[in-house]
């Protein structure tokens, strides 16, 4: 999909569901309630609209969710920063979740994700900075907020010498908000979710990479979630479950929970998010709704033809930016422009046209160019 | 149910439900079986040797749940105490439920309240396990009758087995003390079996200390100072004030070493 396709298509659904609000993006920051400022310094960042943060909500909304999008963010922190001795694992950042999002928490492994997630929960204490959850500060209000919060933090722990069920039942027994004559219920309902009910019995000792995974996000649906934090979920899950627990994950966010996705894989974030934050040796490099990133690295028509220059004046002429030609061949940004309508003006204008392609934006160059590196392992 | 006792029926059941467990239960109630079959095989000639209750196992069958406790109690005891406290915290750590369990959440003081629980719970039903089997196997190999004190006079059955339950219950408060130290040490480290055997030294060490002349100004302070205070149970009349400065000393160590790991795990940064 181009980055140009997204804004109608998309605008069109959320339209449909009877938003109060503009065409195209929906909620806007202001109306929402949201203080500009806060936007702002996410802007310095350099990315194209990145001051959009908590802007809209982008596809598929339900009324009752603009609702809740516009009550603000799930997740919000204010120059949150932790230090192990000299080294800096989270640098000041200013994490905004909107309520309602798939937030896609992107960044290579060592790039402070973990360590952020971790912050957010109050399992390490913040060197500096403060931030609130579900509309509460942190760690202050941990007792009302947690219960409301799944999580999965840096991969499944559970008794080896118990069965899968049975470790369900003991975290569930350590919840004091739940209510014990329907845990069973609860626990297997969560099992038959994940796929595992067939293999509730079994010891976790014996269970593979992929069903102790299952399990962990088991876990997190033992009650009612309002966020979910979940810390690479289909790590070690084969293509079919990962196919299962991305689906898993687009239900739950229809149901209206907030998910904060922390992962390092691309094709993740573009499949389920709906916004996205990049972090990069313990800076938030980028943050901003995936469509507004999308847009931020037009696509370019490219045209091969032996006069580059004839095809450079048309595709001026037809309003095309960042013009620029080679030895045998001319590109523009194609802007709102369809395709077909360059072609067919390069043919009408007698233009030599050898091949024409779309340049379609590939957010890992984007993500490659935020981050400065592959996307493999912060130093 | 309450939430509280849900929570701490969780606790117990995989302290209970775990075989290496059984298997630990099940080599201190062997002691008292093994004391009471050598007996029987081979009465001992030798009368009067101190407190180790063995010569008056032939004449009242109770008396090997008191020799069985006095063998066990320098070392199988807090040995089990040891394994079970070192594992509270550093066991979730090491397995990973621990960052699960404070995001359920728990609250960090009410996960330490609850896990020493099932630590005095453990230190109890070991002391009394290995006292049952005692009096059990005894009563079968040797029979009843009164029982004869430490001072010499007689007693009947029943205030004999209460004696004993009294004994049991300032044995279980000395290793209540264990379970402080183990709790502590448990929330420093993310290896269980470290936090066991660190604990253990600490016990054996204060008996090592204890049994060094030239060390007498600090023995007054040692763990296992009064341990054997237990003793004064059996006398006629009962040793209260001894009992009572064993029992004082105990909850001093409890109350430092819970303290101790509250101030240390309320504040601890949760990287496991």
């Amino acid at each position: 999909m181009s980055g140009s396709a997204v804004g109608p298509a998309e605008a069109d659904e959320a339209s449909a569901t009877t938003m109060p609000a503009s065409p195209g993006v929906v909620v806007d920051v202001d109306e929402a309630g949201v203080p500009l400022d806060r936007a702002a310094d996410v802007g310095e960042v350099g990315v194209p609209h990145a001051g959009r943060a908590g802007a809209g909500r982008v596809s598929g909304m339900s009324a009752s969710r603009a609702v809740e999008a516009s009550a603000g963010f799930a997740v919000e922190t204010f120059g949150l920063t932790k230090r192990f001795g000299r080294q800096v694992a989270v640098d000041s950042i200013d994490l905004a979740v909107p309520a309602g999002s798939v937030y896609g928490f992107l960044g290579p492994n060592g790039s402070g994700k973990t360590t952020t997630i971790r912050l957010l929960l109050g399992l390490i204490r913040p060197t500096a900075g403060r931030h609130s959850m579900l509309g509460e500060p942190m760690p202050r209000g941990a007792g009302r907020v947690l219960p409301r919060v799944g999580a999965l933090i840096e991969g499944p722990g559970f008794h080896t010498y118990l069965s899968g069920r049975d470790n369900l039942l003991r975290l569930d027994a350590a919840d004091r908000t739940a209510d014990r004559s329907t845990a069973r219920a609860r626990v297997d309902a969560a099992l038959e979710r994940v796929g595992l009910l067939a293999a509730a019995r079994k010891r976790y000792r014996a269970y593979s990479l992929g069903m102790r995974q299952r399990l962990a996000l088991a876990a997190t649906l033992l009650s009612p979630r309002d966020l979910l934090i979940l810390d690479e979920p289909t790590n070690g899950l084969d293509p079919q479950g990962t196919r299962e627990v991305r689906a898993l994950i687009s239900s739950l966010a229809r149901d209206g929970a907030t998910v904060l996705l922390s992962t390092h894989l691309l094709s993740e974030v573009e499949q389920i998010c709906t916004h996205v934050g990049v972090m990069h040796l313990g800076k938030l490099v980028a943050q901003a709704p995936l469509a507004e990133l999308r847009a931020g690295v037009a696509p370019r028509a490219a045209v091969e033809t032996s006069q580059p220059d004839e095809a450079a004046a048309v595709l001026r002429r037809l309003g095309l930016s960042d013009v620029d030609t080679a030895v045998d061949r001319a590109t523009g940004v194609l802007g709102d422009l369809a395709p077909e309508k360059v072609v067919e003006a390069l043919i009408h204008a007698r233009v030599p046209v050898r091949g024409f392609s779309v340049l379609a934006p590939d957010l890992e160059d984007l993500f490659v160019s935020l981050t400065g590196e592959g996307f493999h392992v912060s130093g | 149910m309450s939430a509280a006792s849900r929570f701490l029926a969780s606790e117990l059941w995989l302290i209970f439900g775990r075989r290496r467990n059984w298997a630990g239960l099940a080599v201190l109630a062997v002691v008292p079986v093994i004391i009471a079959i050598a007996v029987k095989a081979s009465p001992p000639g030798r009368p009067g040797g101190g407190p180790d209750f063995i010569s008056s196992i032939t004449e009242n069958g109770m008396f090997v749940a008191l020799a069985a406790l006095a063998i066990e109690l320098p070392l199988f005891l807090p040995l089990a105490v040891a394994t079970i406290s070192g594992d509270a915290i550093a066991g979730e750590a090491n397995l990973g439920t621990l960052r699960y369990l404070l995001t359920v959440p728990v609250h960090r003081t009410r996960l330490l309240a609850v896990k020493y629980a099932a630590i005095v719970v453990f230190a109890v039903t070991a002391t009394l396990l290995v006292a049952v089997t005692g009096v059990v196997i005894g009563l079968a190999l040797f029979g009843g009758g009164e029982a004869t004190l430490l001072s010499g006079r007689q007693v009947s059955m029943g205030e004999g087995l209460l004696r004993l339950l009294g004994v049991c219950g300032y044995i279980a408060v000395c290793l209540c003390a264990v379970g402080a130290i183990g709790l502590f040490v448990s929330s420093l480290t993310e290896q269980p079996i470290g936090a066991a055997i660190a604990t253990l030294i600490l016990t054996m060490g204060s008996f090592i200390l204890h049994a060094i002349p030239e060390l007498e100004p600090i023995h007054p302070y040692l763990l296992t100072h009064l341990w054997l205070n237990f003793g004064d149970l059996l006398r006629d009349p009962v040793g209260w004030s001894d009992l009572r400065a064993g029992l004082l000393h105990a909850g001093a160590y409890i109350v430092v070493f819970c303290a101790a790991a509250w101030a240390r795990f309320g504040a601890k940064d949760i990287t496991s």
